[in-house]
């Protein structure tokens, strides 16, 4: 369980993170997503006690984290991976955080085996580790006391697409034995397969948080049509409330143009068969919907106007 | 736009979550990390790099190659014992003071304090643990000091053809050992204060080999500042107590001295480090 209530952290006139207020439960997966900058690695260094934050409180499992009398036991965390001593070898850093902790030295070759390291890679040092290995390293490091609260931050970075597949399988079976997963990312496709709830931040606060399947629920429906005068009169008749996804390029060069209506697949449906308008595409918005959800949550924040040619184009959705 | 369903929705799970939870909780109570670990992680962090081992080896080599240039280039009727154990002592007062700066800069420079401060979130006894893992290198080595200097001695006296002289007692190691740990302090401290390895490292420099040479220069030249310099050269009373020549008033000069230039600043290193974000 992690609260984190009203944290506010200012460096100067620049406020990193604003107010911020969620909470991580037991046995879920909680993303923490939001685009560079947004203030995700600031709070989560609030919550673990290496930036005081200025006002409001973070809680750890009931506590504060500088409370806890052996965090190393109840809480992983990974922050950086590539925060560690360039000069020793993988397993001596597993070594130092073992002894500190006060666990068994076979813990280290069991964690080692867990994250994928081999003999030889763990006798290496890390200024030879890729960034790859260095996440492994960082994961074990933080499953080492077999905690029950995991806090990692980019844990996906630099991982390859089976390393991906290994961790979110890892962290699906940490919070499915009750543990608490927070993590934060940008990477808005793997935050997606594998939360249970997400808070969005932006600008230093939270734009939107809740359980994944409430907050796509809400993404609506994507349907495509050549004949959008007409579809967007019948969508109008019938009290749903639309609006077109990414330009209307679509209506000048005769290709299909898509609108994003606020209710499920099945009445939109039935308001185009009603107004005999032939859809060439019909889908709930979940398929990005993260992604659209996560880039207007955070319009104003971006630091990149968002692209015209938009993501959920008709062809790669009918993919 | 903020969806404040966050708490509502998580709350609507909390049934079945909470059995997990209980189910967990029940399995350990983890006791504090006693004071002893963290002092025998620190000491094993100062060695446990190639750079921290050459450090540790270095003492000895200097030792050893101090006694050889003893025993060749030295006057034979110079050859005493204390003549040994306070040229060893020079390489010391670098190495030493340079190993306690590095235990506490390297966790901003190497960024390993992202770890070290989570694990232990209390960051005033992380410095307790590495001040005091510290101070016990001065153990071994005021140890090999005295051991080389002894073999020196022997063994230069041999050559030389002259008697051997023994002129340090158990009390002039003890000076020897706690004036070899002030200036390992001393190192410490800049380290706390610093942050940065190289700063820390060229910081100690300028307070042990700079400083003193102008201060001497100044003290030449003037008189007032001559007969001043004792309440105020730290390192002045440094020297004097590590070859034993410290009495009487020497002891006010060096208290005086070492809470100014040591636990002044030592506080106002803690404060800082407590304070201070780990990035």
């Amino acid at each position: 369980m992690i609260a984190v209530d009203q944290v506010t952290k200012t460096y100067g006139t620049f406020t990193a993170v604003d107010d911020v207020t969620f909470t991580a439960h037991p046995g879920r997966v909680t993303g923490f997503l939001g685009p560079n900058g947004a203030g995700k690695s600031t709070t989560l260094r609030a919550l673990v006690g290496l930036t005081p934050p200025d006002r409001g409180t973070a809680h750890v499992l009931g506590r504060k984290f500088r409370d806890l009398p052996n965090p190393g036991i109840e809480v992983g965390v990974l922050l950086d991976a590539s925060a560690q001593h360039a000069g020793r070898t993988g397993r001596e850093v597993l070594t130092i955080a073992q002894r500190t902790m006060g666990l068994p030295r076979a813990r280290v070759e069991e964690v080692l085996e867990l994250v994928g390291l081999s003999a030889d890679e763990a006798g290496r040092r890390l200024r030879d580790y890729s960034l790859g290995m260095r996440q492994r390293l960082g994961l074990a490091h933080a499953l080492l006391g077999d905690p029950e609260v995991l806090i990692l931050d980019e844990p996906a970075n630099g991982l390859d697409p089976a390393g991906i597949r290994w961790m979110r399988d890892l962290l699906r079976g940490y919070a499915d034995r009750g543990a608490t997963v927070l993590l934060s990312s940008h990477l808005l496709h793997e935050i997606e397969v594998v939360a249970d709830d997400l808070v969005v931040i932006g600008q230093g606060r939270v734009v939107a948080g809740g359980a994944k399947t409430d907050l796509l629920a809400g993404a609506g429906t994507h349907v495509a049509t050549r004949h959008h005068t007409e579809l967007r009169q019948a969508l109008t008749t019938a009290g749903l409330s639309h609006h077109p996804v990414g330009d209307e390029s679509g209506t000048s060069n005769g290709g299909p143009t898509v609108f994003r209506v606020d209710a499920d697949a099945e009445a939109v449906g039935q308001v185009a068969w009603s107004a005999g308008v032939a859809l060439s595409e019909l889908r709930p918005a979940d398929g990005a919907g993260l992604e659209e959800m996560f880039l207007t949550l955070t319009a104003e924040t971006q630091r990149d106007p968002r692209p015209a040619a938009h993501t959920t184009s008709p062809q790669g959705a009918a993919a | 736009m903020t969806t404040q369903t966050a708490t509502a929705a998580a709350a609507a799970t909390s049934p079945h979550v909470a059995a997990h939870a209980s189910a967990r909780a029940s399995r350990r109570a983890p006791a504090p990390v006693p004071l002893v670990r963290l002092v025998s992680v620190e000491l094993r962090k100062s060695f446990d790099t190639r750079s921290g081992r050459w450090l540790l080896a270095s003492l000895g080599l200097a030792a050893v190659l101090t006694t050889g240039a003893i025993i060749a280039w030295a006057p034979a009727d110079q050859l005493t014992y204390s003549e040994f154990t306070l040229a060893i002592g020079v390489p010391m007062t670098i190495i030493l003071p340079i190993i306690a700066a590095l235990s506490v800069t390297s966790e901003w420079t190497q960024r390993s304090g992202l770890a070290t401060f989570t694990l232990v979130p209390h960051r005033g006894r992380v410095l307790l643990a590495k001040a005091i893992a510290a101070v016990l290198v001065t153990v071994p080595a005021t140890g090999a000091a005295f051991g080389v200097g002894a073999l020196g001695n022997v063994s230069g006296a041999a050559l030389a053809d002259v008697p051997v002289r023994w002129d340090q007692s158990a009390v002039d190691v003890a000076y020897f050992a706690l004036g070899q740990t002030l200036l390992l302090l001393v190192g410490f401290v800049l380290g706390a204060l610093i942050r940065n390895s190289s700063g820390a490292i060229v910081a100690y420099m300028l307070y042990g080999f700079v400083a003193p040479g102008l201060l001497a220069f100044l003290a030449f030249n003037q008189d007032w500042f001559a007969d001043a310099r004792p309440w105020i050269d730290a390192k002045y009373n440094q020297d004097a107590l590590l070859r034993g020549d410290l009495t009487g008033d020497g002891w006010s000069h060096l208290a005086v001295t070492s809470v100014v230039w040591l636990l002044l600043p030592l506080v106002v290193a803690v404060v800082n480090v407590l304070r201070s974000e780990v990035k």
